[in-house]
């Protein structure tokens, strides 16, 4: 009973991350049908920049959080402007291919200035461990950071699109770019906006893994890029809480598989649930059934 | 092809004339090792990319998960060379039907999504098998299968080569072929006239896993060595960009496109430190300025004189 609840632990914070990440999947899918695979080396970008903001310029956690989110959200933004415009009418394939040459041009440009070796983030936080149950279960002042930066930044983001006009503007584009259009809505600059927001939470999932895992390399975006994607599509990929779910959800499981002695098929169980969940429900576990149209 | 005419008995001999001039090099050692490696892996690319584009580029079904079947035929043909001793030609047939029954298993429920969702599913069952070949120790598990007999030379090489590529490019021409292209064209226009579109789906899922497999098997038995993190994510990637690149829907597209990027990347291995940052440039510039590939939709014709009665099905 312990272990599990020590695992529930490490899997919020494990689905925290994921969940942030995968937000970002989803909002760009939710507006532009487009897998963004860069989206992975954001957040490496973004917990690159915390490094160097916490090891150089020996800043605290709040404000090199709020930097690299600034400069992620900045980098999503260019990316977009210069890799997605031209390509807005090509075909699937065509945009995917380009996603995925942003990525692998952005991986490995880190490596070549930064070198391919893992790097030791610094503590940052004071970690505190809490003992419960007898000492049983060790709860780390870390995680519960770690999920209240999440849920702080959930909840702007909810109201940032629910609440206010942009918001607004994200949902008419996602519903029916055209329309929009015609409704006085500047798509391009939302679509810029949706990029700069979800980056923004890359950003922040990024200096987070750095606080939690302390190590970072430049590689490291590919795994948690295809598992925080595999998290959107689980929720219901375009459906922003079904990224919070899928996100939590693939967390929490991954940590229990793990407990339960298969942590070498832990990967393999997630693409697993993936592909069961999309043979029954194609549109994730949130989503809605839509009928094909002729 | 209905008997020999001219075209197809010049096609024949050029292709001889080709074998045999390869042969002669490689056994006078004018063409080197490195060369013959980069040959092999070009034959290599070429199966695999013809294999996808009949998938991906006549059927119109977009999948990531190509190297998963290139995996299954390479471990197959190591286990039965290495493990059991059986000779390659049972080899190579036997990864191919392995790899096949794989498209098959996965291809009947996973070819009921469409576009963006079956690719999410097959690069989910690609990475299954990656990490499934990861943690059997029969097979070497992270470490590799290590001491597979190298049966791969020109011979096989061209040959298998040869033979994919004329049955991949008759099917198309075939009542089957037109059927897949119909897929691709409207899925629901085909359905209404009277196309199995799941049987065709899963048919040409099941040609491309075969002949992907047989180029597994090539590979494997050409570099001594596999190991899981060969086959990943990348590959799959790296074998839809050369269909991509060389136009999809056109079978001669993917051949020029696997000679050439096979090319570019080795002369990319001279300045290693770059050489991933300016593939991706031009993968870059490929899609932004050339979206459509090289070939597009169409095929090379030397003979462009005289070609009644071989009018293209495509439109």
């Amino acid at each position: 009973m312990e272990q599990i609840i020590q695992q529930l632990i490490n899997g919020v914070s494990l689905g925290s991350i994921y969940a942030l990440i995968a937000l970002g999947y989803t909002m760009v899918y939710g507006i532009l049908s487009l897998i963004n695979f860069a989206h992975g080396e954001i957040y490496m970008i973004g917990a690159f920049v915390g490094y160097a903001l916490t090891t150089f310029l020996g800043l605290g956690f709040i404000p090199s959080l709020l930097i690299s989110m600034l400069v992620c959200s900045i980098l999503g933004m260019i990316i977009e402007k210069i890799a997605y415009k031209p390509m807005r009418n090509s075909t699937r394939i065509a945009i995917l291919i380009t996603a995925i040459s942003v990525s692998l041009f952005l991986q490995y440009t880190m490596v070549y200035f930064v070198g391919p070796e893992t790097r030791t983030f610094p503590q940052v936080l004071e970690s505190q461990r809490l003992n419960l149950f007898n000492g049983n279960v060790i709860l780390d002042t870390k995680n519960i950071y770690i999920f209240l930066i999440t849920v702080i930044l959930m909840i702007t983001l909810q109201f940032v699109v629910k609440k206010t006009k942009v918001g607004k503007a994200m949902r008419a584009v996602s519903l029916d770019k055209d329309a929009a259009e015609l409704m006085g809505i500047n798509v391009n600059k939302i679509i810029s906006y949706t990029f700069a927001m979800g980056s923004a939470l890359a950003g922040a999932a990024g200096v987070l893994v750095g606080i939690y895992y302390n190590t970072i390399n430049p590689l490291m975006g590919a795994g948690p890029g295809l598992k925080a994607f595999v998290a959107a599509v689980l929720g219901g990929i375009g459906l922003i809480p079904g990224a919070v779910f899928g996100g939590f959800f693939l967390g929490i499981t991954e940590t229990l598989v793990s407990a339960f002695g298969g942590s070498v098929y832990k990967d393999a169980v997630a693409f697993a649930i993936l592909i069961v969940i999309l043979l029954v429900k194609p549109t994730g576990l949130l989503g809605k059934n839509l009928k094909e149209k002729v | 092809m209905k008997g020999f005419n001219k075209k197809s008995i010049i096609a024949i001999a050029a292709l001889i004339a080709a074998y045999i001039i390869g042969q002669v090099l490689i056994s006078n050692g004018i063409i080197d090792s490195y060369i013959q490696l980069n040959m092999i892996i070009i034959g290599i690319n070429i199966i695999l990319a013809v294999s996808l584009n009949l998938i991906t580029g006549f059927t119109g079904q977009f999948t990531l998960g190509h190297a998963a079947f290139m995996a299954i035929g390479a471990y197959v043909s190591a286990i039965f060379t290495a493990k059991l001793g059986q000779p390659f030609i049972v080899a190579i047939i036997a990864a191919g039907i392995a790899a096949a029954v794989a498209g098959i298993i996965i291809g009947i429920p996973t070819l009921r999504l469409k576009g963006d969702y079956l690719a999410i599913a097959t690069l989910g069952f690609g990475e299954i098998v990656r990490i499934l070949a990861l943690n059997i120790d029969y097979i070497g598990g992270a470490i590799g299968f290590n001491d597979i007999p190298q049966y791969t030379n020109w011979t096989w090489l061209f040959v298998i080569t040869v033979i994919t590529v004329l049955l991949i490019s008759n099917f198309i021409k075939s009542y089957h072929g037109r059927a897949c292209i119909s897929i691709r064209e409207n899925e629901i226009a085909a359905e209404a006239m009277g196309i199995n579109t799941t049987y065709y789906k899963v048919l040409a899922f099941a040609i491309g896993a075969f002949f992907a497999g047989i180029a597994g098997a090539l590979y494997a038995n050409y570099f001594y060595f596999i190991k899981p993190d060969s086959f990943g994510f990348m590959k799959s990637i790296d074998i839809l960009v050369i269909v991509v690149f060389g136009g999809m829907g056109s079978i001669t597209g993917s051949i020029v496109g696997a000679i050439v990027l096979s090319v570019i990347s080795s002369f990319l291995q001279s300045i290693p430190d770059l050489r991933m940052v300016i593939y991706a440039v031009i993968l870059f510039l490929i899609m932004v300025y050339k979206p459509t590939g090289l070939m597009g939709k169409s095929e090379f014709k030397i003979f462009k004189k005289g070609v009644k009665g071989n009018v293209s099905s495509k439109g």
